[in-house]
């Protein structure tokens, strides 16, 4: 019924003529009839009120949360109005890829802004304009440490697991292998990776290592240790980073790694079902990591009058030019996300984004201390060094507590096994959300 | 232009967060960083800022963006309103499966209706965009001729005009690429292609309307040569605006699809993504979609499920569920009706346009699809004007520039624009960009160097690309 044409019945019929052909279905002479379309199984067309109508309604059943107590890739954090407001400008959001560099300086120089908040905060030298997903980004990441004779990419088993499976299903059909190092073989130590038992896994096959920080369990890793034994044993290192925790934890680049990725969906994105979020890249300029990253990247130049400006840059490195010899396929992004990202991080700025960080860890913190006040423990206890996620041990079924904590109106943490449970605190969380969930943990 | 960085003031705030109720937890110092940089701004500085920047880029809202391949078409804003409502953008994608029975209940309907629209048994909406799509769809044909011990099926077949995704996804899947030229007529050449087919092809990538913005219209023989080779067919979707509801690409013998529902179905580019890459499929290949599908039980709860013989994940989630959300919502507005009458409307506009610039740009004597290539070699040979002159000279005019280059053949198509109106422009704006374009066209006669020099109105003249790639500032590297 709406079809958002903007043609009079007397325009069409002017076209017709100036086409000659009598009605629009001539055009398609080249179709063999045989092959053309009975009816299709669609529902007709609507009105606008009727869809607006018909499409709350799926809205309407699916449980929002009061409070939303668990991470595990997707982060409820607060999102100031200015962003929603300044990023659904339609200059942003009905842009095309901008390729015509002169109509298209707003759009470039907020990639190139991006750019510099990703290198900022990673510690590295150069980003790319953002990849589909953190677990997308971890896998092209892997491939651009991929040798001849080092195909070999070792993973421990306390990294997000969604990563480990994209991971594996991007890479497994290039002969490269993705080697799990389970905890239950001593690579996993009180949560965190076991440095000595990593380094005898390394041999001179292994591409590089891919560790997350903080990990899986939330525990923040000896990076640096990791790196330096990495290095020393020839091969290179990826860091998956949840980057809301690098407003206050060392950068990638600081303790040493190669490559930096991560999902930046905490900076402003809902959490959306699982999308879109932000796949970010960041490496240094002088590594040959550089001329494999996949990706649009905006550079600085100037115009013919000397005026700086900004344009996509170092394309040779793309499927529109090398074709079956890019890096990577990647074409349309997920640049909307990445000026969302911006504009949250230039929202909060240097002291809210501290504050942000300090106020998750500090609830995780109290949260987890309030949580085991029963029989509920720790799962990792000899590891106080978790940054805004943690995981509890109980003797009552995980899912009784997620049920329970439903009817407070709490989305507790994610059932990670029968008894245990990985939670995460925001700043979106009261502490009167947690003293509820305390009161159900202390009974659990 | 000022950076955000230049903006920046010591101690300025914007955006403030609840006190801390409880005591401050300090990270182990060995874990801290030293410093951070990131700018300092009030929300005023922030909104003038972003709407600096936002004055200079232009969207499909700013005016004409006949950009081809890339469907430039109307972004509902009733879509936007609908993706952003609580009940979607606040649901975490690890709740328990009772809590989001409405969001699985809308993406099994949207790909009930995108399986009917292509004629597909099977649909995944995981992919985040055309190429990843692509990706994927490869993995199910490398996973279907691996499960019947075909192993040695390790080519695909791509045609010269293919978009660049088509090779680089081919590879990034394990396979070895075969270039297959195009005939006089701009389509598959058939003798190269019964040529090229073997027991190694694993399947042939093809866009239909081809990316010269025709209809292939040997497509059945084809489909009869690849398939009697036992390779598969994969269908790029990315030019599905001009046929849908007209024909569907499960009719003419494709197995592989994948669509853009950032393109046909109207949901925003963003200047660059977020998209959305569905990829559907015959009924053979469904069982190794990605995971998790979404199936329906006996008492019609939907729940998540993992194909029999899954190639396993290809994103972190289930997709860009919020594209998807607005996808749906044009799918539902349209309708069956709705939806032919766009893609009858794209070709219409496309092919009045054509018939208004023929004479002078060149393009293909035949009814053309959403889209047309004309051919600008013979006016740069006789005034040394090229199709990058014409595209900056409209910019000037307040028009998106067409495809440049795009698709290439070397000797055969080297200088073009490639034109896609849309089905949602109206005459009035058609007449201007034609008007536009042949006032160029004389002018490049008159004054080539005005045109060489253009864009002249706009805040910045050409860059200077080739400093760029030279010596990469790929990041401010000033103090703030
Ligand atoms: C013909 C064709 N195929 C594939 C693609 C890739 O799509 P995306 O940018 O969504 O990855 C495009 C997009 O430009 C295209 O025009």
């Amino acid at each position: 019924m709406s079809n958002y044409l903007s043609i009079t019945e007397q325009e069409e019929k002017e076209m017709l003529e100036a086409i000659g052909v009598s009605k629009p279905s001539d055009l398609y002479a080249d179709i063999p009839i045989s092959l053309k379309n009975k009816a299709l199984k669609i529902a007709p067309g609507k009105s606008q009120q009727q869809v607006m109508e018909e499409i709350e309604a799926y809205a309407k059943e699916n449980v929002v949360f009061d409070s939303i107590m668990r991470g595990a890739g997707a982060y409820d954090h607060y999102v100031p109005s200015v962003v929603r407001y300044l990023s659904s400008r339609s200059e942003f959001l009905t842009a095309y890829t901008p390729y015509q560099a002169e109509m298209s300086q707003g759009i470039l120089q907020s990639i190139f802004e991006f750019q510099t908040m990703i290198c900022s905060l990673t510690g590295m030298e150069v980003a790319n304009a953002s990849v589909y997903d953190g677990s997308s980004a971890a896998a092209e990441a892997a491939f651009m440490c991929v040798e001849k004779n080092k195909k070999v990419i070792l993973v421990p088993e306390n990294v997000k697991p969604e990563v480990i499976e994209t991971m594996r299903t991007y890479l497994s059909r290039r002969g490269i292998e993705i080697k799990v190092l389970k905890e239950s073989e001593g690579y996993i130590k009180d949560g965190k990776v076991d440095t000595q038992m990593l380094e005898k896994a390394i041999n001179e096959n292994t591409a590089c290592v891919y560790i997350e920080q903080p990990n899986y369990y939330g525990i923040i890793e000896d990076a640096e240790f990791v790196c330096d034994m990495a290095h020393h044993k020839g091969t290179k290192v990826i860091m998956g980073c949840n980057p809301m925790t690098l407003a206050l934890l060392r950068s990638p680049a600081d303790c040493g790694a190669d490559i930096a990725v991560g999902d930046a969906q905490p900076f402003g994105l809902s959490v959306s079902f699982g999308g879109p979020y932000l796949g970010f890249m960041a490496t240094r300029v002088n590594k040959d990591t550089m001329r494999r990253m996949p990706g649009r990247i905006v550079g600085q130049t100037t115009d013919g009058q000397g005026n700086r400006c900004f344009v996509l840059t170092l394309q040779g490195r793309e499927q529109h030019i090398r074709r079956e010899k890019a890096m990577s396929n990647i074409c349309s992004n997920q640049a909307h996300c990445a000026l969302v990202a911006s504009m949250y991080l230039s929202a909060m700025g240097k002291e809210g984004l501290k504050e942000v960080a300090t106020t998750c860890t500090s609830l995780a913190h109290y949260a987890a201390q309030q949580f085991t006040q029963g029989k509920a423990t720790l799962k990792y206890p000899n590891n106080n060094d978790f940054f805004h996620e943690f995981i509890t041990v109980t003797p009552t079924k995980a899912e009784k507590i997620v049920e329970k904590c439903a009817k407070e109106g709490v989305l507790a943490g994610l059932p990670i096994g029968p008894n245990e449970i990985l939670w995460c605190m925001t700043e979106k969380v009261r502490k009167s959300d947690i003293d509820k969930v305390a009161e159900i943990m202390r009974r659990a | 232009m000022k950076l955000i960085f230049e903006r920046s003031r010591k101690g300025v705030r914007c955006a403030t967060i609840r006190p801390l109720e409880v005591s401050t937890y300090s990270v182990e110092k060995k874990y801290l960083r030293k410093e951070l940089a990131l700018p300092e701004v009030a929300e005023v500085d922030l909104a003038r800022h972003y709407t600096e920047l936002s004055r200079n880029a232009f969207g499909v809202d700013s005016g004409f963006y006949p950009l081809g391949s890339c469907t430039m078409k109307y972004n509902p804003k009733i879509n936007e309103e609908l993706a952003s409502l609580p009940g979607f953008s606040r649901v975490h994608p690890r709740q328990e499966v009772d809590t989001v029975q409405d969001s699985l209940h809308l993406m099994a309907d949207l790909s009930a209706d995108l399986m009917e629209l292509t004629g597909m048994d099977g649909m995944t909406l995981q992919p985040c965009a055309g190429a990843h799509g692509e990706f994927t769809g490869l993995l199910l044909i490398a996973a279907y001729h691996e499960s019947r011990k075909d192993t040695k099926r390790t080519k695909i077949l791509v045609p010269d005009t293919a978009h660049g995704t088509n090779p680089a996804s081919a590879v990034m899947a394990g396979f070895e690429v075969v270039n297959i030229p195009s005939n006089a007529e701009k389509g598959v050449d058939l003798d190269a292609l019964r040529a090229a087919v073997g027991p190694d092809t694993a399947a042939l990538m093809l866009t239909n309307p081809t990316t010269l913005g025709l209809f292939e219209k040997n497509i059945e023989e084809i489909s009869k040569i690849v398939h009697d080779a036992g390779g598969l067919l994969y269908y790029d979707g990315a030019n599905l605006n001009a046929i849908m509801g007209v024909v569907r690409p499960g009719d003419m013998g494709f197995d592989v699809i994948h669509l853009n529902l950032h393109k046909t179905f109207s949901t925003p580019h963003g200047g660059g993504g977020p998209g959305s890459g569905p990829v559907g499929c015959k009924a053979m290949l469904a069982e190794f979609l990605p995971k998790p599908s979404i199936v329906k039980d006996k008492k019609g709860n939907y729940e998540f499920s993992c194909p029999k013989n899954s190639i396993g994940k290809v994103s972190t989630f289930y997709g860009n569920f919020a594209v998807m959300v607005k996808a749906f919502a044009y799918v539902r507005t349209l309708g069956s009706d709705g939806i032919k009458e766009a893609a009858e409307h794209a070709v219409l506009n496309a092919n009045y346009m054509k018939a208004k610039l023929e004479d002078i740009y060149p393009t293909e004597n035949r009814y053309c699809m959403h889209e047309f290539v004309v051919d600008i070699q013979k006016l740069k040979d006789q005034t040394g004007v090229s199709a990058k002159d014409i595209a900056k000279a409209m910019i000037d005019k307040g028009i998106h520039p067409p495809t440049m280059y795009f698709p290439h053949i070397p000797g055969v198509i080297d200088e073009s624009l490639m034109i896609e109106p849309t089905e949602t422009e109206n005459k009035e704006t058609l007449d201007e960009a034609i008007a536009v374009l042949r006032e160029l066209y004389d002018l490049a006669f008159k004054d080539a160097k005005y045109l060489q020099e253009a864009p002249h109105n706009m805040a910045i003249s050409r860059p200077d690309e080739v400093a760029a790639a030279r010596k990469p500032i790929v990041r401010f590297e000033g103090e703030y």
